[in-house]
């Protein structure tokens, strides 16, 4: 029995002896861990993205000039390489978040489903990602 | 049971053992988080898909044509209901990862706060923007 609280217990030598997440580099990487990893990443970079919509529907109340410009920089390469990460982040995070709601469910989680479900949320992502930006091409007038 | 068994049944203490024990754990507010989360995500299962989905249809859109779409009452409902559902799910996110990284308290603190309060802010800012684009546009 754990007995942290005891009277005879050693002093935790830190003020906050409360556990923290593992370190990563004690871990052999697998998939599992890569897609866990992943879907921190691209929510974060999701918190991002969704400062940047705002920003959009800001300029877009602002008037044409400020909406001209953002629209401009939405089209430059730095502009279209953000958007191709945020669509990349969302997609990935929209599937492996689906993922993580069948888990919690009580579906796929053994250890071969799991490897499974995780194959197709990356693969998922591409085909989700690449047919997004054909449609957006598309709708330009590229083809 | 060792000795803090026994002490925790001795008849000196009133307390009863789930007295001593509530409010000890690490997760004090219960499943709150962790519910609130998954709703969130349910709900972003469709919103999140219709505006990607949206926002592709109008690639290449003029602003006459981008701020007609905007100004619709579904894409004002719509909309707004999506940064309500995202800023809510991106607040209870990120406070986990501040959590698990930053372990200076003022820190810590300092990032809580500008989270939450921004968080309301943004989506303040968000259907502000869309009630200026439905009303004055």
């Amino acid at each position: 029995m754990a007995e942290s609280q005891s009277p005879g217990a050693k002093p935790h030598p830190t003020p906050h002896p409360r556990p923290i997440s593992p370190h990563l580099q004690v871990y052999k990487p697998q998939l599992t861990s890569f897609t866990s990893i992943l879907h921190r990443l691209s929510g974060i970079v999701l918190s991002v993205g969704m400062l940047y919509l705002v920003c959009w529907l800001g300029a877009a109340a602002r008037g044409a000039d400020a909406f001209a410009a953002l629209q401009d920089f939405n089209g430059s390469l730095i502009g279209r390489l953000l958007l191709l990460g945020w669509s990349l982040a969302f997609f990935y995070h929209l599937l492996n978040g689906i993922r993580h709601l069948a888990w919690d469910a009580g579906f796929g989680f053994e250890l071969p489903n799991a490897y499974r479900s995780g194959y197709a949320v990356l693969a998922g992502t591409v085909i989700l990602t690449l047919g997004a930006w054909i449609a957006a091409y598309y709708q330009m007038g590229a083809f | 049971m060792g000795e803090t068994g026994k002490s925790l049944r001795s008849p000196k203490s009133l307390r009863s053992p789930l007295g001593r024990a509530r409010g000890l754990g690490s997760a004090k507010e219960g499943v709150n988080h962790w519910w609130a989360q998954r709703m969130t995500a349910l709900a972003l299962i469709p919103l999140g898909l219709w505006l990607v989905a949206s926002l592709v249809c109008l690639a290449g859109a003029d602003y006459a044509a981008v701020t007609a779409w905007l100004a619709a009452p579904t894409s004002v409902g719509a909309i707004s209901l999506t940064i309500l559902a995202v800023v809510y799910h991106a607040i209870l996110g990120m406070q986990v990862v501040i959590e698990d990284y930053i372990h200076t308290p003022a820190t810590k603190l300092v990032l809580m706060v500008g989270l939450q309060l921004g968080g309301f802010a943004i989506a303040t800012a968000a259907i502000v923007s869309l009630l200026v684009i439905a009303f004055a546009g």
